[in-house]
């Protein structure tokens, strides 16, 4: 692998609170190279929405990185002043909400908008920033460019808008764009378009993306690797074909199997029993310990990094080779 | 934009008729017109001469229309207390409440929106901790009050300003302004406090709510997102989207300053419309109180048409019309 | 647990405890009702009682001035009263004016909120119409109207007996939209969930659904609703007294007492307007600081 656009190390992010710090991410560690696509899936509060929002240096406050480092392209950016973090998002690192109804000011023309992004971050000036504006529209697919460059987010569907918002989160060429469930809030028949429109010009700039979703299916049809989120851990990364066939572990087995199938008819769908925690009632050891079908004394000791695993990296016992131990068969 | 304007007009034509209509009750049904004005003694001839010459005689539907007629001429009748036409005093009065009511808001909108905006970006600043708890005061004194004070400060004990009425004036046509005389614009200064005050207040906290509702919204992270500067989302995009409540509640509460010209008036013994509108009432002077009641709901009427008009100056979402 | 441990533990207690403010307006707040409340037996004179008083003892400085003696703590007025005294029971009526007026803007928001809400249609649109209106006329002017009106319709001496109550009543009639609104949005809510389609199926009333399943969802907001209307009551009465409009000089309440010292701030006997004027704001802007803390509290978003 070439060396990585993105290098996020024991990252930990904290929100002081009445009844003592709670952890949301606690050292979650990964890796996105340059054009690579990473996936991040899990349940709600697992973490992977906080980890993007780490990323680009939006935290909501009291929240605040407490620990580890964020290096982009060999920089570190989690210790910027505010001013330099400015310099970073929209120019280096770009940004897709959920929402497309609600991320765009309903007080500018999308045209406006989207100039004014540019000019921020580029050397250009009016006239130039206007006709790569009209460009950028054509390339997100708003037909009529041209004349829809004066109008209003409200004159736009869900789906144009978003479109939209991929526009301005890659017109000023972003290294890396973070993709906060792009997806979820538009209609199913406008997701498919919307997210093949992602992968395609990203892929012609070589931009990298983190796409965070719930959406398996989304996953396994863009992403090159994919990382499971537990509790505000990272569970397992890996090349997202392994993910999804061979889940090392325990959690990510779970939960793949769980996603029906399409080829055969099943009356009952697999679950994993119980529930995440709540970020102040994590287990000690490994947070799925009270869940998992193969825990073992040492699981609720001690917590295991990410271990290579058969062809992914998990963070489970079982795949640690120093300990020789009774090896269940996974 | 003209069919707007025009739904605009149109629902407001109602909300008049139903205030001209209060007022008309009150002129024809609440107490005794004509044992007012003729006072105790009176002969049945002069009774009936006075009950024709007021169309007393008239069914009650013809009744309300001459008076909306009236109304649309200025003719409210004559006072009861003071025997003169309604509208000779209103007209006599109004400069002095419109001068007053101007400075106040100007005295409103120049603290008042710049103090706002300044809590909502800063809302932890010790500056911001100090003008809330300052608003919350200012919330929870009576305008009466503040004009007491002021006037035991700064005209009792520091002899600095005039307690009571409007100083020299000058005459413009009919219009007597106080603007050009210094003891004129002196006695202005603190009746405008006092009646600004509240509204400033209001003001303050209005939009430093909005803008921290604006500051948490999506399309704000989302300008953070893209990496624009400060100064453009705190005033390009946050500010001007909290003007879009911020105008119709400032258009309103400039409104009822008008109103509340009626506390200060008394206060500084202001010869306004308020004034004259509080005599009226004590003395129970129904034609004066019925044209106040018209006068203001016209005023608050034109204000409101005016804010939907800003509004709509403000918000494309308006002007696509049916755009949905 | 105990339910007093329960609720000392409760987020609500516990940001009380944390705000210094809250606990100070809430120990102002006591301070006041009880003064108000219990006037007959605390305030050191009965201000009423004319056989009590002395014109000898008349404009009285407070007791820190050099002529002040500790018999009247902060003086007396042009009769000869004990300002401490005129102030508590003055307090008493205006609180008392106060409460009863929000009451009755808190029953009737309330009732025609929730026939709004529920009915829907061309009640609920006349009903908010009206609400809407009056909601940009500034309250003191409804009052003042109703209160004209009353002058101009009742015979004078009828009028003086129930002045308190009309002033009640304009007071309160000027104040019941905001109430409204905010039950009739979460009965709209409600209406339509499934369950209020359950009970109705089952038969139950529609008075008995709004009671037991729509009130108690807006009582956070109706409380909070109220503590701030109780501080502007209190502030419309005092308004409607001084402009000499209110309570009759025989029922003086706190703007009955500044009205009247008034005109002696330029002879120099400011304390007899401005201590009831300090005991107004103490009053009001404890409560509505209390109202603050409480929307606050109810509401984590706004923190």
């Amino acid at each position: 692998m070439a060396a990585p656009l993105l290098e996020v190390r024991d990252l930990v992010v904290e929100f002081p609170g009445r009844r003592g710090t709670l952890r949301a991410l606690d050292k979650v560690s990964l890796d996105i190279a340059p054009g690579e696509v990473l996936g991040m899936v899990g349940e709600s509060g697992a973490g992977k929405s906080m980890t993007g929002a780490a990323i680009i240096g939006l935290l909501e406050p009291p929240g605040r990185i407490a620990g580890g480092s964020i290096t982009l392209g060999g920089q570190r950016i989690d210790n910027l002043s505010r001013r330099q973090m400015q310099r970073i998002r929209g120019k280096r690192i770009g940004a897709i909400f959920q929402d497309p109804l609600t991320t765009l000011n309903p007080l500018y023309t999308v045209g406006d908008q989207l100039t004014e992004t540019m000019r921020t971050h580029l050397d250009i000036d009016a006239a130039d920033a206007r006709r790569r504006a009209v460009g950028w529209l054509e390339a997100v697919g708003i037909p009529a460019a041209a004349d829809r460059v004066m109008a209003y987010p409200h004159q736009f569907s869900g789906g144009m808008r978003q479109r939209v918002v991929i526009a301005l989160a890659l017109c000023a060429e972003p290294e890396l764009v973070v993709a906060d469930e792009p997806t979820t809030a538009l209609d199913v028949s406008v997701q498919a378009q919307v997210i093949a429109l992602l992968r395609r010009l990203t892929r012609e700039k070589g931009t990298s993306v983190m796409l965070i979703t719930h959406d398996m299916g989304v996953i396994a049809e863009t992403a090159d690797r994919v990382a499971v989120m537990y509790a505000g851990r990272v569970a397992e990364i890996g090349p997202v074909k392994s993910v999804v066939k061979a889940a090392a572990h325990p959690y990510s087995a779970g939960l793949m199997a769980s996603i029906p199938p399409l080829s055969h008819r099943v009356d009952r769908l697999p679950q994993i029993d119980g529930a995440m925690p709540r970020l102040n009632a994590i287990p000690q050891g490994c947070a799925y310990n009270p869940r998992c079908p193969h825990v073992f004394d040492r699981c609720r000791v001690e917590r295991p990094e990410l271990l290579p695993a058969v062809e992914t990296r998990a963070a489970c016992w079982l795949f640690d080779s120093h300990a020789p131990r009774e090896r269940a068969h996974v | 934009m003209p069919a707007f304007v025009l739904s605009r007009i149109l629902q407001a034509l109602p909300v008049m008729l139903a205030v001209a209509l209060i007022a008309f009750t009150l002129f024809t049904f609440v107490g005794d017109p004509i044992a007012t004005m003729l006072g105790q003694e009176f002969s049945v001839a002069q009774r009936d001469a006075l009950v024709t010459a007021l169309g007393l005689d008239q069914p009650v539907p013809i009744q309300f229309l001459r008076f909306i007629g009236n109304a649309l001429h200025g003719e409210f009748g004559l006072s009861y207390r003071l025997s003169r036409p309604v509208s000779a005093l209103f007209a006599e009065r109004a400069p002095a409440t419109l001068e007053l009511a101007f400075c106040a808001s100007v005295v409103a909108l120049a603290v008042g929106l710049p103090a706002g905006v300044y809590t909502g970006l800063r809302p932890r600043s010790p500056l911001s901790r100090a003008l809330l708890t300052f608003s919350l005061v200012g919330v929870s004194l009576p305008t009466f009050l503040i004009g007491s004070l002021l006037i035991l400060v700064f005209s009792v004990w520091l002899g600095w300003l005039p307690s009571f009425g409007r100083g020299d004036t000058v005459q413009l046509g009919w219009w007597s302004t106080g603007f050009l005389t210094l003891s004129g614009l002196k006695a202005l200064i603190l009746p405008s406090i006092t009646l600004g005050l509240f509204q400033l207040t209001l003001i303050l906290r209005l939009v430093r709510s909005e803008m921290l509702e604006v500051m948490r919204s999506d399309y704000v992270k989302f300008a953070r997102a893209r990496g624009l500067r400060d100064r453009s989302i705190n005033f390009g995009h946050a500010l001007r989207n909290t003007l879009v409540p911020v105008i119709t509640i400032v258009g309103l509460q400039l409104g009822s300053i008008i109103a509340f010209s009626i506390v200060t008036e008394t206060v500084f013994q202001w010869p306004g419309m308020g004034l004259l509108f509080i005599q009226s009432v004590s003395s129970a002077d129904i034609p004066v109180m019925a044209a106040y009641l018209l006068l203001i709901s016209a005023v608050f009427v034109t204000i409101n048409l005016v804010v939907d008009l800003l509004y709509y100056a403000v918000d494309p979402r308006l002007r696509a019309g049916r755009g949905h | 647990m105990s339910a007093i441990a329960r609720a000392w533990d409760s987020d609500l207690a516990y940001s009380f405890r944390r705000s210094p403010t809250a606990v100070l307006s809430a120990i102002v707040a006591l301070i006041c009702i009880v003064g108000a409340v219990a006037a007959p037996v605390l305030a050191p004179y009965n201000p009423f009682d004319l056989a009590s008083l002395d014109l000898m003892d008349a404009f009285n400085p407070p007791a820190f001035m050099p002529e002040g003696s500790l018999a009247h703590p902060i003086g007396t007025d042009d009769q000869g009263r004990d300002v401490l005294s005129a102030i508590m029971y003055g307090a008493r009526m205006s609180l008392f004016v106060g409460v009863s007026a929000t009451a009755f803007s808190l029953l009737l928001g309330v009732l025609l909120g929730l026939l709004a809400g529920y009915a829907g249609g061309t009640i609920d649109a006349v009903l908010m119409r009206i609400a809407d209106v009056q909601l940009t006329f500034p309250n003191i002017l409804i009052a003042l109207l109703v209160d004209g009106v009353a002058r101009a319709a009742l015979p004078r001496d009828l009028h003086d007996q129930i002045a308190v109550y009309v002033v009640i009543f304009a007071i309160g009639i000027s104040d019941w939209p905001r109430f409204a609104r905010t039950v009739r949005g979460s009965a709209m809510v409600e209406r339509n969930k499934e369950y209020v389609l359950a009970a109705r199926v089952i038969g139950i009333g529609p008075a008995r659904i709004m009671l037991t399943h729509v009130l108690p969802n807006v009582l956070g907001p109706l409380l909070v609703l109220a503590t701030l209307n109780l501080g502007l009551a209190i502030i419309s009465e005092a308004t409607l007294s001084f402009l000499g409009v209110g309570l009759p000089q025989t029922q003086p309440s706190l703007g009955t007492l500044i009205r009247v010292g008034n005109d002696f701030l330029f002879s120099g006997e400011w304390w007899i307007t401005v201590f009831p004027g300090v005991a107004l704001i103490a009053m009001v802007l404890s409560v509505n600081l209390l109202g603050d803390w409480l929307r606050d509290a109810l509401n984590p978003r706004l923190r």
